[in-house]
């Protein structure tokens, strides 16, 4: 009799192992998985600010004076756009002059400045796969430089790198029109700082 | 540039210098293939910035202080 039933689970068994066999080698891996020791790193505030403080030197030395101010003052920078007609093939500023404002770690928006409207926003990262402190982000004022380099070494590239999306997609338009009136203030405010001699200290344009 | 990090120093020498040369040449073309684009900041016209990007070591300014590696560019969503 015993030996009938084990003979029976042996059968069943050898039947079922087809079925069996990949849940258990599942349940193994997962359990491995999760025994296995992954190097953590383990977020600090003190050496993204450090990181961030040498990005912020690094764009400064890199960009000119009026830009260094316009991102200390603002959070961003103006780039004027090179290309005749416009940022896509002339399609959209129809030959007027047109600019670039560059966020960090947002899209870049490409305007015309005589009438402060929006073009497009042009969704462009920087990643290092590498992702040596477990992010792959460049601090701030890096990915500030990154797109102004690229911007103003070859704007063609970049725009046909970026995905282009019409206003409003990131961007609340809201805000970057609001953007585009504080620009326009601290420029008016900057002109009456350098009448005056004094163009090097920081604008408030807050409202 | 990297993240966490901001700017490291790679590499430096002096392009009189042969041995120099070979050297920034090999760490140039590192960073290259590792996917990286270079840049340097230059000075035109009345006073304005910008970036000119290299593609090959030739491409340096010899009169360029520094070349600037950074992650290339990617479709952001």
């Amino acid at each position: 009799m015993l030996l009938a039933l084990a003979a029976t689970t042996i059968v069943a068994l050898a039947l079922l192992s087809h079925l069996i066999a990949p849940r258990i080698e599942q349940l193994w891996t997962r359990h491995r998985a999760r025994r296995r020791r992954v190097p953590s790193v383990v977020y600090d505030p003190g050496r993204e600010l450090r990181a961030e403080q040498r990005a912020r030197t690094l764009l400064r030395s890199c960009v000119n004076e009026e830009e260094w101010a316009m991102y200390r003052d603002l959070g961003f920078i103006r780039v004027w756009g090179s290309q005749a007609g416009g940022p896509d093939d002339g399609r959209d500023a129809h030959g007027a002059p047109y600019a670039y404002l560059i966020y960090p770690h947002r899209p870049i928006v490409a305007y015309v400045p005589q009438t402060h409207r929006l073009l497009n926003e042009y969704c462009v990262a920087f990643p290092d796969d590498a992702a040596p402190y477990g992010s792959a982000r460049l601090p701030d004022s890096d990915d500030v430089l990154a797109k102004w380099m690229a911007l103003t070494g070859d704007e063609r590239r970049l725009i046909a790198t970026a995905n282009m999306h019409l206003p409003g997609r990131q961007l609340d338009p809201v805000q970057v029109s609001r953007d585009l009136w504080r620009l326009s203030r601290w420029e008016r405010a900057r002109m009456r700082n350098d009448a005056f001699g004094d163009s090097s200290k920081p604008i408030d344009t807050a409202p | 540039m990297k993240p966490g990090h901001g700017e490291v120093l790679i590499a430096e020498g002096d392009l009189d210098t042969a041995e120099d040369e070979q050297r920034l040449i090999e760490e140039f073309r590192r960073q290259l293939d590792a996917g990286l684009w270079a840049a340097v900041p230059l000075t035109a016209r009345a006073g304005k910035r910008e970036a000119l990007m290299l593609r090959t070591f030739e491409d340096i300014p010899r009169d360029a202080d520094r070349v600037i590696f950074f992650p290339r560019a990617a479709g952001g969503g």
